[in-house]
Parts: C-alpha cells; sequence; structure tokens
C-alpha cells in the first residue's frame, strides 16, 4: 500500500521508474539514431557526387554509364528499370492478392483459413535469392516457350516473380483490411438481398479500400527495393526501355553489382551508389508515407 | 413518455370491445423451432402477423425475439449453426421451401437493424445499391426517381436533399437510421422488420422514427422488436411477448398492456422482472 511506504522507498522507487524510462528511451532512440545516421551518410556521399556531377545530368541523364572511361551519370535507365519491373509485379500482384484476400476475408472457412495463412507466412519467408533462381531458371524458360525471342535475362520474368514474392505480404495486408469492416454492414447488404459476392464487392471491399491500397502501396514499395530477383535475372545492363521482354538494371541491382566490385573508396564511381540509393530510399519512402497515411485514413472511418 | 409528440394508438383502431378485426394474416407461422447448434433458442411458435399493421415483439432479454424476426427474411442461414424447423409462410407461400431464392426473399422482406449501419457510399449510393443489385431501374432518371422517393418516405428528403452526394456515414444518428430505412424501402419490400430500430437513438430521434412507423403501416407490414413497452403500446397494433424461447402470449396490444391473460406477461408489463 503507497501510503504505509516510507518517503524514502517512494522517493528510491520514483527513481527506478526514471531510470527504466530512460533506458527505453534509449533503445527506441537508437533504432531512430541508427536510421537518421544512414540518411546522413547517404546525403554526405551523394554530395560528394553531385559537387562533380550536376544534378540535372543526373536526373534527366538517359545513359548510365559511371565505369566506362567516358562515364555518363543518367539515372533515368536505373529507375526506368525499376518502376519497369514494379510495374509488372503489381500488374501480376493485384488480381490475385485481391482475390486471395477476397476469399480468405468473406467466404473461406476458418478452417480452410486456418491452412492457407501460415502457407502464406511460410511462402514471405522464403530467401529472396530463391526466388531469384526461380525466376531465372524456371519462370523465363517457361515465358520463352510463349514468347519466343525472350532473352535469358529479362524484366518481365524478374516482374513476374517479384509479384509472386509480395503475394503473401498483399494478400494478408488486404485480408486484415477488410476483416476490419464491422459485420453489421455485411448484414445490411445480405438483408437487402445482395448474395455474399455482390457483399464482397459493392460493401466491403469499398469500406476497406483505403486499407487495401496501403497493402498494394507497401507492397510496392517492397517491390521496388526488391534486390536479389533482379539482380539475378534482369539482367544487368542498364538500358532505358518500355519493353519488359528486354534485359535491364534496377538501381538495386546496379548497388549490388558496383558494391560487389573493387571500386576505390572515395572514387566517383563509388558515389554513385550513394547518390542512386539515396534515389531508392526517396522513392520507397514516398510510397511508405502513402501507405501509412491511407491505412491512417482507414482506420479512421469507423 | 408523455415527453413524446409520436402518436399514440388512436381509439380508432380498437374496437368498442377492444378487440380488433386482425388484417388478413400477412404471415403465418406454425410450429417454429429454431436451435443455435444443440441449444434451442425458440420453442413451438406460432403466430400470424396481419397484413399493413404493425407487430411488435416485446420480451427480456435473450427470449429469442431478434431470432424469430432473423426467420422471416432468412437472415439465420448466415448463421452456420443455425436450424429453423416448422412452417413459415408469406403470402400463403412457403418461405422455407426448397429452392426458393432468398435474394427475391429479402428484396419482398427488408430489415433495419438496431445500430444504423449505413455503407460508407453517399447517401444516394446507399439508397441506390438495392435497386442496383435487383435490377429495379432501366435509366439514371429511373434511380434518380427511387432514391427521391424513397427518402421522402421514410421523412429525410428535406434535410439532405443537398448533399445525396456526401457520406451516409456523416449523418446523425437518427438521420442514419432513417437512411436504412429508406434504404430498405428503395427495393419495394412488402414486409419490413425492425430489430430495436431505435434503442441507439435519443427521444427526439426516436418520437420521429415511430411517426415514421406509424405512416409506413399504410403501405407496410412492419415487425417491430422493441424494449420499450411504452413503444410498443405507441406505434403497435398487436404485441407478441416471448419468454425463455416460448411466445406466451399474441393479441391486441391494448389488451396485452391492460388485461393479459398470462401471469408472465403481467409479471414483465409490471416490471417485475426482464
Ligand atoms: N449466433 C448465435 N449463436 C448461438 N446462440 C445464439 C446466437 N444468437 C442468439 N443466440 C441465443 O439465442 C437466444 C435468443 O437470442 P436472441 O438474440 O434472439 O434474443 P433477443 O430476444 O433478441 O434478446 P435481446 O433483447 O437481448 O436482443 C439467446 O439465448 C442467445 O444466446
Ligand atoms: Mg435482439
Amino acid at each position: 500500500m503507497a501510503s504505509a511506504l516510507t518517503v524514502w522507498e517512494r522517493r528510491r522507487q520514483r527513481l527506478r521508474e526514471r531510470a527504466i524510462e530512460f533506458v527505453l528511451l534509449v533503445a527506441a532512440a537508437s533504432s531512430v539514431f541508427v536510421t537518421l545516421a544512414i540518411v546522413a551518410v547517404l546525403i554526405y556521399e551523394s554530395l560528394g557526387f553531385f559537387s562533380s556531377v550536376p544534378i540535372t545530368d543526373f536526373l534527366f541523364g538517359t545513359v548510365w554509364t559511371p565505369l566506362f572511361s567516358n562515364p555518363q551519370y543518367g539515372i533515368l535507365p536505373l529507375l526506368g528499370g525499376t518502376l519497369l519491373s514494379t510495374f509488372v509485379a503489381l500488374l501480376f500482384v493485384a488480381p490475385i492478392g485481391l482475390v486471395t484476400a477476397v476469399y480468405l476475408s468473406e467466404f473461406a472457412s476458418p478452417r480452410v483459413r486456418e491452412i492457407i495463412k501460415p502457407i502464406l507466412e511460410l511462402l514471405s519467408g522464403v530467401p529472396t535469392v530463391v526466388y531469384g533462381f526461380f525466376a531465372l531458371l524456371f519462370m523465363t524458360p517457361l515465358l520463352q516457350t510463349f514468347i519466343p525471342n525472350l532473352p535469358g535475362f529479362n524484366i518481365l520474368s524478374a516482374g513476374i516473380v517479384i509479384g509472386i514474392m509480395i503475394i503473401p505480404y498483399v494478400a494478408s495486408l488486404s485480408e486484415d483490411a477488410m476483416r476490419a469492416v464491422p459485420n453489421n454492414l455485411r448484414d445490411g447488404s445480405l438483408a437487402m438481398g445482395a448474395t455474399r459476392l455482390e457483399t464482397a464487392v459493392r460493401v466491403v471491399l469499398p469500406a476497406a479500400i483505403s486499407g487495401v491500397a496501403a497493402a498494394f502501396i507497401l507492397g510496392i514499395s517492397r517491390a521496388v527495393g526488391e534486390t536479389m530477383i533482379v539482380a539475378i535475372a534482369a539482367g544487368q545492363q542498364p538500358n532505358l526501355t518500355l519493353d519488359p521482354r528486354e534485359p535491364a538494371a534496377t538501381i538495386t541491382a546496379y548497388i549490388v553489382q558496383v558494391a560487389l566490385g573493387d571500386l576505390p573508396h572515395g572514387s566517383l564511381a563509388y558515389q554513385t551508389i550513394f547518390a542512386a540509393g539515396l534515389v531508392l530510399l526517396l522513392l520507397t519512402l514516398v510510397f511508405n508515407i502513402a501507405g501509412f497515411w491511407l491505412r491512417h485514413k482507414f482506420r479512421e472511418v469507423y | 413518455m408523455n415527453t413524446h409528440t409520436a402518436p399514440t394508438m388512436s381509439s380508432a383502431t380498437i374496437g368498442a370491445a377492444g378487440e380488433m378485426l386482425a388484417g388478413r394474416p400477412k404471415i403465418t407461422a406454425k410450429n417454429v423451432n429454431v436451435y443455435y447448434g444443440e441449444k434451442q433458442a425458440l420453442f413451438d411458435v406460432s403466430v400470424n402477423i396481419p397484413e399493413k399493421s404493425v407487430t411488435s415483439f416485446i420480451g427480456p432479454s435473450g427470449c429469442g425475439k431478434s431470432t424469430f424476426l432473423r426467420c422471416f427474411n432468412r437472415m439465420n442461414d448466415t448463421i452456420p449453426t443455425c436450424r429453423v424447423t416448422g412452417d413459415i409462410e408469406i403470402d400463403n407461400a412457403d418461405i422455407y421451401e426448397r429452392g426458393l431464392d432468398v435474394v427475391q426473399l429479402r428484396a419482398r422482406v427488408g430489415m433495419v437493424f438496431q445500430k444504423p449501419n449505413p455503407f460508407p457510399k453517399s447517401i444516394y449510393d446507399n439508397i441506390a445499391y438495392g435497386p442496383r443489385i435487383h435490377g429495379l431501374a432501366r435509366s439514371k432518371t429511373d434511380l434518380d426517381q427511387i432514391v427521391e422517393s424513397s427518402l421522402k418516405k421514410a421523412g429525410l428528403f428535406e434535410e439532405v436533399k443537398d448533399r445525396l452526394h456526401e457520406s451516409g456515414t456523416g449523418l446523425s444518428g437518427g438521420q442514419q437510421q432513417r437512411l436504412c430505412i429508406a434504404r430498405a424501402i428503395a427495393v419495394g419490400p412488402e414486409v419490413i422488420l425492425m430489430d430495436e430500430p431505435c434503442s441507439a437513438l435519443d427521444p427526439i430521434a426516436t418520437a420521429r422514427i415511430e411517426e415514421l412507423i406509424d405512416h409506413l403501416k399504410e403501405n407496410f407490414t412492419i415487425i417491430i422488436v422493441t424494449h420499450s413497452m411504452q413503444q410498443a403500446a405507441r406505434v403497435s397494433q398487436r404485441t407478441a411477448f416471448f419468454h425463455l424461447g416460448v411466445l406466451v402470449e399474441e393479441g391486441v396490444t391494448q389488451m396485452i398492456f391492460t388485461n393479459p391473460r398470462d401471469r408472465r406477461t403481467q409479471d414483465y408489463i409490471t416490471g417485475r422482472f426482464g
């Protein structure tokens, strides 16, 4: 009982509380600090890069050949490769992810859900290097039977496999959003004579739309940052193209490729990694912020 | 109860002897038993619901009022463990017949829930939902027409006519409930089931809904579940009292409240339990 404690004991208790609070604060702050440090390093090294290469050349140049004797530093081919593979992944994940989410949330019996959910979670635990070889050694040969002149390295195959990789993530987050829709809306719709499918598509999905959109945006942000699959299966030549059948490098693929090489520290070519990394960071940051904003908005509805 | 402006039962609806001539039965239920898994929730309930009038179901919590109400539009079908036996006929046609289309049934038997549940869509789209599903409107003007007349019948049109395209969830609780009534009306049902439609509303909004119900009975057969005996007395012509899954007695509302035949009814209306 508080009243039974002496002043001294109470003071000691308060001190201990403070100490624990402080330790927790430090722990929480350290992760923020590490993130900030990474951003600081990225910005610092990028500044070095931009002091030799004009930022407009970097942003609008259409050729990326930093390792050649006549280097050019246009990020567009890498950015294009990233966006194109992401786009292919999105086209692939959108229907499958949505159908899976609708099925799991509105149709699956609890027993079926209990079987499928762990499988999905298992899939999202597969190392991406496995997906990379799956793309190179299975998906590409498979596609080549439909598309005769498809090169061994191509964006299409990598994009589809990225799509496969993010299905569990997108489907599971979308399902959470749909299950959060209160049952009285479903009852209202069913009582109007709607079928379960009509209820799912016309009431539940629209009611959960910001959460579902957030799931897709977070999925996109993972696709943008995906590295192994594209590094393995999409080829590593920077190539500004809109045709997913061609090989192309992405920002991430370039970064691994160069980081694995033996570039001298502090050289301009070395600094390109940081500039490219900064672009990648900003890109995923934008998607994540959009995703979190949407999720937040969708919570406010009910 | 006297603070409400809702109409009380007019003496005209009650015969001199206190017994009202019940209209043609719209719904007949015979020996209805309902089970949730092993547990039986309703025991041999038989009742006639007269056409174009208001029937109220009263009784202590858990006695099976909602369960019985949900038999009439087969909403119990959506609960996997729920099983219904017995006969329920609407206009002399068995609604539990094999192969019967529940979609059609639910278009004929609308439902309003305890908690207003407008869809997170515009007011217009809320009303248009049913007509769209059932393909009732041939053109945009048709649909506009249905939306407007449904809102008018639900006494909501004047309040929302300038914001039909704003969200239905932005309305007040009472307005939301009238929106849900309008939504149910929009598909042209014959019967409207209401499960404690006013329990989430303040007295003024409640009075408006009661007024509306009194008005709607000219065109619809209405069954209302309520915990408020005053409400049952104000809006309904007939009242059924349930207790522990049994229909204890059913009759003209005024008789139930002034001269109940069963001891349990008497105990309930005098507030001795429930
Ligand atoms: N989905 C369900 N699963 C299992 N049992 C249920 C279910 N719904 C209702 N019951 C049970 O059936 C009985 C009747 O419930 P019902 O909801 O019809 O009562 P009610 O008269 O509407 O009560 P209230 O006035 O509290 O709404 C209760 O014992 C309840 O526990
Ligand atoms: Mg109930």
